[in-house]
């Protein structure tokens, strides 16, 4: 055991810290999850490619530098402890992209992967349904084989951002003989193609952070399947792995929260009693309790073990730790809190209000927590199904 | 960066895990907490034979001069087991405070015995007068009034009390702070409590995250062989979530465990930071995953017929040991804000 980092693992510290300091904007950027929002953010996402930091872990041939699981957490560190803009690309990049490695071919990665990264191309998940939220193999539409590709035809929901997305990716059943998890196919398609209508949904927040997708009979050319035809549930499967386990939430943003926690009970000290004080080093030691917890499960990957199940229980941990901290920064808040982002009076421009409405998603998306703890108490535990 | 054991430190787990679940199986348990301690007595023996009681000493003393970090597996395998004894108190503090602050007639006495395990050491620090194990362990080391005493017991006087853990012996000891007991005064006891104080918390942190990993298995088993309604209990959902909310609540206690005892085998500046954030995981984990597996044993769990009342009472016992919630969370409360 060598809890320190090592001397390279420190340079590249120093590396992307230098970097980003130069260069995160003063001025934070609008919400990333309006149209106006969006686009300022592409832009950064532009900037963070061309110096090489927008998917650090990438090979170098798609825009990427090597990095070491390691220094990709050390480089969310150093980007969250600035206050970074929020990463708009990252259904692409932490998502879709982990699925190409596995499973893409190299016309799709050579084609695909570096637009992504830079945000030239930007994609939005298609995965829920009206009917197929937690029970995503109940899902309803379908692709119909046509010439040299096929139709898609349904709806899809919740997609983040796709009313501003040019790609999106999902799944569809192909072959309506089966049931369930069997007879579906992993199709990326254009959200401009003919037959496509995005609607924008306002989230809880207010802004149009959601979408919903309706396909009616959209032509998707078979260099945009992903894996083999029919074997999209195990192809997804690796996806959503990433998704709820580590590629989302590395520790670097929640040790950044407790640390303006801090400062927010510093600033309004006067307003705090005992117990808040006690939830302010609670939510500090949570977020280093899970930073160490990230660090212990690291090891093990580049020891070359398999996480699988283990990965539902970060995701429970982050989501709900991240709505604590948050609650007792909106207890600290006071009154206040109720002054939305744009008002004058706002604490800290309403960022905290903004920040919990969001952590109240994280026990939702990605798998809800329920789904979460059944796949603890069955593959992690092994209590039966029935 | 890299956090895992090395493959001697899951060896000697590995020995320690399998000592005690062929010696010190819950019937032994039991029997110490019906006043027979013998056979605990014997694992203690056995586990002397392998080296993991003498494990902290110099090698010069006969023992492998390990680390707080060594020492966090074994300890953890011993909560496991509800394994009756001092063995924080013996390994984790006894062994390098009577090796740092003993006059050479104190070592000659007591060392190579407590290595060998013929002398169990128990430890009172801070001038605390209630000692478990106090009953039944041979030599005491005490803080007192700034001063380090190294005590025969059987020239103490003891008067017991009963914990509601029977198997930690209590006692409230006095002795007369007589030079004759008193340690060596050319070294700074004070640094050496202090670094004593910081061995028992984590030792009984590492302790608290198998006591409930033991706890934890109880209530998956009990759930998946109790049957009603035509199924496993198991099989509920309700059963399941609070199985599932207790594993996160020790699978995150316990890299903070490690990360302590790694903080304190390096000397890490932040080492009294980290002991205190494993006392406190370790403690709520340990009470939080009691409680639930109480649950899911139903009333059956409501008995001390069921085993899983002395891993339950272990636990409420160790997690106010050596520092509390409170006074952990105080100590990082002064150290962040």
């Amino acid at each position: 055991m060598d809890l320190d980092f090592t001397d390279s693992e420190n340079a590249f510290r120093q590396e992307c810290r230098a970097w980003l300091e130069a260069n995160v904007p003063r001025e934070s950027l609008p919400s990333g999850d309006t149209r106006e929002g969006f686009a300022l953010h592409l832009q950064w996402e532009h900037k963070l490619f061309d110096a090489g930091w927008a998917a650090v872990s990438w090979p170098k041939q798609y825009g990427g530098r090597e990095a070491t699981l390691f220094e990709w957490l050390i480089f969310e560190e150093e980007y969250y402890r600035l206050g970074a803009p929020s990463r708009v690309t990252q259904n692409g990049i932490f998502l879709l992209a982990p699925t190409l490695f596995e499973f893409g071919t190299d016309e799709q990665k050579e084609r695909i992967l570096r637009p992504m990264a830079r945000g030239d191309v930007a994609w939005g998940q298609a995965w829920s349904e009206p009917n197929a939220g937690s029970d995503l193999a109940s899902l309803k539409s379908t692709a119909r084989r046509v010439e040299g590709g096929w139709r898609l035809s349904g709806q899809k929901t919740w997609s983040t951002r796709a009313a501003f997305c040019d790609m999106a990716y999902g799944l569809f059943r192909t072959d309506p003989e089966q049931t369930r998890h069997r007879g579906l196919t992993y199709f990326m398609f254009p959200l401009d193609a003919e037959g496509i209508t995005v609607r924008g949904v306002d989230r809880l927040d207010g802004d149009e952070g959601f979408a919903e997708i309706f396909l009616e009979d959209v032509f998707v050319a078979d260099t945009d399947v992903i894996g083999e035809v029919n074997q999209g549930w195990s192809v997804a499967m690796a996806t959503t792995g990433s998704e709820r386990g580590l590629s989302l939430r590395s520790p670097g943003r929640f040790v950044a929260t407790a640390a303006r926690l801090i400062d927010l009970y510093h600033r309004y000290r006067d307003r705090s009693d005992p117990v808040l004080r006690d939830e302010v080093i609670q939510a500090w030691m949570d977020a280093q309790v899970y930073r160490w917890f990230t660090f212990q499960t690291v090891t093990r990957m580049v020891q070359g073990e398999s996480i699988g199940p283990d990965s539902s229980m970060n995701k429970v941990f982050w989501s709900e730790m991240d709505v604590r901290t948050h609650e007792t920064a909106l207890a600290i808040v006071g009154e206040a809190l109720e002054l939305d982002e744009g008002s004058d009076s706002a604490i800290d421009g309403g960022h905290w209000m903004k920040g919990f409405q969001f952590a109240l998603a994280g026990p939702i998306y990605a798998g809800t927590n329920e789904i979460q703890r059944n796949i603890i108490a069955e593959r992690v535990l092994g209590l039966p199904r029935k | 960066m890299r956090f895992a054991f090395t493959d001697d430190q899951n060896m000697l787990r590995d020995t320690v895990r399998e000592v005690l679940q062929r010696e010190c199986v819950p019937e032994v348990v039991r029997a110490a907490w019906e006043g027979s301690p013998e056979r605990a007595r014997a694992v203690w023996d056995t586990l002397a034979e392998t080296g993991v009681i003498g494990m902290t000493a110099s090698e010069q003393a006969g023992g492998m001069a390990m680390s707080e970090l060594d020492l966090v597996l074994p300890l953890e395998e011993a909560g496991y087991a509800a394994l009756p004894g001092p063995i924080v108190d013996t390994v984790a503090v006894g062994i390098p405070l009577l090796e740092a602050a003993g006059t050479d007639a104190q070592k000659e006495r007591w060392l190579g015995p407590a290595v060998a395990g013929k002398a169990r050491i128990v430890v009172s620090l801070g001038d605390q007068s209630i000692v478990a194990h106090a009953v039944s362990a041979d030599v005491l080391i005490a803080e007192r009034g700034g001063a380090a005493y190294c005590v025969p017991l059987a020239e103490a006087s003891i008067s017991v009390e009963r914990s509601v853990d029977r198997a930690r012996e209590l006692g409230r000891v006095s002795f007369e702070a007589d030079t004759q007991y008193q340690m060596r005064q050319d070294v700074d006891t004070t640094a050496l409590f202090m670094l004593a104080r910081e061995r028992a918390a984590l030792g009984t942190a590492a302790q608290l995250i198998g006591l409930s990993r033991r706890m934890l298995d109880m209530a998956v088993q009990y759930a998946k062989d109790r049957e009603q309604f035509g199924k496993p209990i198991g099989a509920q959902q309700a059963i399941k979530h609070r199985l599932a909310n207790a594993l996160i609540e020790q699978e995150f206690a316990r890299p903070t465990v490690y990360r302590a005892g790694w903080s304190m085998a390096t000397s890490a500046p932040d080492a009294d930071i980290n002991v205190s954030l494993a006392k406190i995981y370790a403690g709520q984990a340990a009470k939080f995953v009691a409680k639930e597996a109480l649950q899911v044993h139903g009333a059956i769990g409501y008995t001390i017929e069921c085993d899983l009342h002395m891993w339950m009472k272990r636990a409420w016992a160790l997690a106010a040991v050596h520092g509390d919630e409170a006074y952990h969370r105080e100590r990082v409360g002064r150290h962040i804000l």
